[in-house]
């Protein structure tokens, strides 16, 4: 664990406090040194850290602080100014587009507002990525449609477009989506967006029972703290572009961090005061 | 580390912004003491002259900037059209796709192509008809119908009506994709998008245009014939026959071609627009207006250079 408080002007101030190498799990997928440019604005300035296989890992942060940016590079969707990502020991920001989708079939993504094809019914929505990606027959692809869609509680909903059903069927239809060709990696972009706290929390429970029962590993981005605690293995709190926390849930929470206690308490962050605190432990 | 925060409030407190119809310019702050504007790019002299250089180069920046924008754009609208030609010949190959699109841009578009087809035969016919009669050469009137519709009308009123129908369509659905992640949700599962989206598109309007496009002329001379020769008295067999020995396959392939040319331009900026929408509220409807008047104009550019080239 690091010994020393990491206060806001320090050169680096991320603090790893258990690495998946540390307590002998396996690493899914490793992000190292990741750093994007908008323009001038650094959005991703050296991020680091590491989801281990087959837990969850929860991105946190403050509105800006680079957290969909990340997970768009997760998902290979923008490719950084500099870094690495790291999936089985390849780094995927080297690779061409062909390449990136033999590494896209691990993945499943669950975007923020569901991105179900309005189009399409809900059954055509989640048998979409067989029907396009797979020679399976008509049976089979319905037949684990049903399966997924029973899994996160949908079993009637399968002849309804998306717009016919609630928001929070639309994420478990969604997520229905995203894990009908049995992915390896998870992603998901604030899932409880839009969704009231009971909601919330039954996408929260229902995300927790679909990693263990699939054993995936998932990186969850969301800006529900701490009700995404409960769910989380590993916690990564970014601030300003950076990896300012990284670890268990249990370290996050006791990390003595004037930032991460401001943003859990949901005040504004005093930038002036924690300088004046970072002068005070200086002397 | 106080002093290094006011700093960095000094650094940025030198130019204030302003957006103007979403493009941003630089101004000369209030404070002239501290500013950038008594000494713009370093110059020396009197504050007024600099003032005077300032409001001189700040337009030529922004014009350049434009520039550069405008023809990176160009190219990036060509890049477009690249790529979504070599996925369209590249497998996987989707018929099904380009079928629902033929069902959507062709299919669809028939009662509107039909009815703006009689329409415009019929006032071809009354306007041609008076037109001719003072010459007493109405039994020029098959000739004139025909010739106009094939050759003008209508490739350039099948254009712009089905640019009104399935173009705005077409922009609107691919924005709304774009601006509710469907669009990165397609690029998440291994489908190209352009591949899955864009292609089929632009192939279902190369084949839907020139067959709207004829349908559109046969309905449009019949639609002649109803008003010369049911109302006007024009004799049936003069209105066929002038037809017959005038209309030639030069003429009709010029249509052909014409139709062909507006059929890609069209789903190409339309597929553009809206595969490009802004993730805004209002980006779904900026991306459609501007796909329409694109459109349109291109179409109107488009036939007075195919005609000075095939006449």
């Amino acid at each position: 664990m690091a010994s020393k408080i990491s206060i806001a002007g320090e050169e680096n101030f991320a603090r790893i406090m258990t690495s998946p190498a540390q307590d002998g799990s396996a690493v899914a997928i490793e992000i190292r040194d990741l750093t994007r440019r908008f323009g001038a604005q650094i959005v991703l300035d050296h991020v680091s850290f590491a989801c281990p296989h087959g837990k969850i890992t929860t991105v946190v942060g403050p509105s800006g602080c680079g957290k969909t940016v990340l997970l768009k590079h997760l998902n290979f969707l923008l490719r950084p100014n500099c870094g690495a990502i790291i999936v089985d020991g390849e780094d995927v920001t080297q690779m061409g587009s062909s390449e990136l989708n033999r590494v896209r079939d691990k993945f499943g993504m669950l975007f923020q507002a569901g991105a179900l094809f309005d189009s399409m019914t809900v059954a055509e929505n989640v048998a979409f990525p067989l029907v396009e990606k797979t020679n399976l027959s008509r049976q089979e692809i319905a037949q684990r449609v049903q399966e997924k869609l029973a899994a996160v509680g949908l079993e009637g909903a399968g002849n309804k477009f998306p717009s016919e059903i609630s928001g929070g069927m639309q994420k478990r239809a969604a997520l229905a989506r995203a894990l009908i060709r049995e992915p390896e990696i998870l992603l998901l972009d604030e899932p409880t967006t839009g969704l009231d706290p009971t909601r919330a929390g039954a996408i929260h429970h229902l995300i927790r029972r679909t990693q263990q029962r699939f054993g995936l590993s998932a990186v969850l981005v969301s800006h529900d703290v701490p009700q995404v605690f409960e769910i989380s293995d590993r916690v990564a709190f970014l601030y300003k572009g950076r990896t300012r926390l990284f670890g268990t849930v249990q370290e996050i929470l006791s990390a003595n961090d004037p930032v991460f206690k401001s943003f859990l308490a949901g005040e504004e962050i005093d930038e002036e005061g924690l300088q004046a605190g970072s002068n005070a432990l200086a002397m | 580390m106080a002093g290094a925060g006011g700093g960095e409030g000094r650094r940025h407190g030198h130019k204030a912004l302003c957006s103007l119809r979403g493009r941003t310019w630089s101004v000369p702050p209030r404070n002239e003491a501290n500013s950038n504007l008594n000494n713009p790019s370093g110059m020396r002299g009197s504050p007024s002259l600099k003032l005077l250089m300032y409001w001189i180069t700040e337009p030529v920046r922004w014009l350049g900037a434009q520039a550069i924008e405008n023809v990176a754009a160009l190219g990036r609208f060509g890049l477009f059209f690249i790529s979504a030609l070599f996925n369209a010949l590249s497998p996987p190959y989707k018929p099904r796709l380009v079928v629902r699109q033929l069902r959507l841009i062709g299919a669809d578009s028939i009662f509107l192509i039909t009815l703006i087809g009689w329409a415009t035969g019929m006032v071809l016919g009354l306007q041609g008809y008076n037109t001719l009669h003072r010459f007493g050469s109405e039994t020029a009137l098959g000739t004139v119908v025909a010739l106009v519709l094939v050759r003008e009308l209508g490739p350039v009123l099948s254009a712009l009506m089905i640019t009104a129908r399935a173009g705005s369509a077409m922009a609107a659905e691919l924005g709304s994709m774009q601006v509710t992640e469907q669009v990165d949700a397609l690029s998440v599962m291994a489908i190209d998008p352009v591949q899955y989206l864009v292609s089929p598109r632009i192939l279902a309007g190369l084949i839907s245009f020139p067959l709207l496009t004829a349908i559109f002329d046969v309905v449009g001379i019949f639609g002649g014939y109803a008003i010369g020769v049911g109302l006007m008295g024009v004799p049936p067999g003069s209105y066929f026959r002038g037809i017959v020995d005038n209309l030639t396959p030069h003429d009709v392939a010029s249509g052909f071609y014409k139709a062909l040319v507006f059929g890609l331009a069209v789903t190409w900026v339309c597929c553009y627009k809206g595969y490009h929408a802004e993730r805004m509220a209002t980006g779904i409807s900026r991306a459609t207006t501007e796909a329409v008047v694109l459109s349109s104009v291109l179409v109107l550019l488009w036939d007075y250079f195919l005609t000075s080239v095939l006449l």
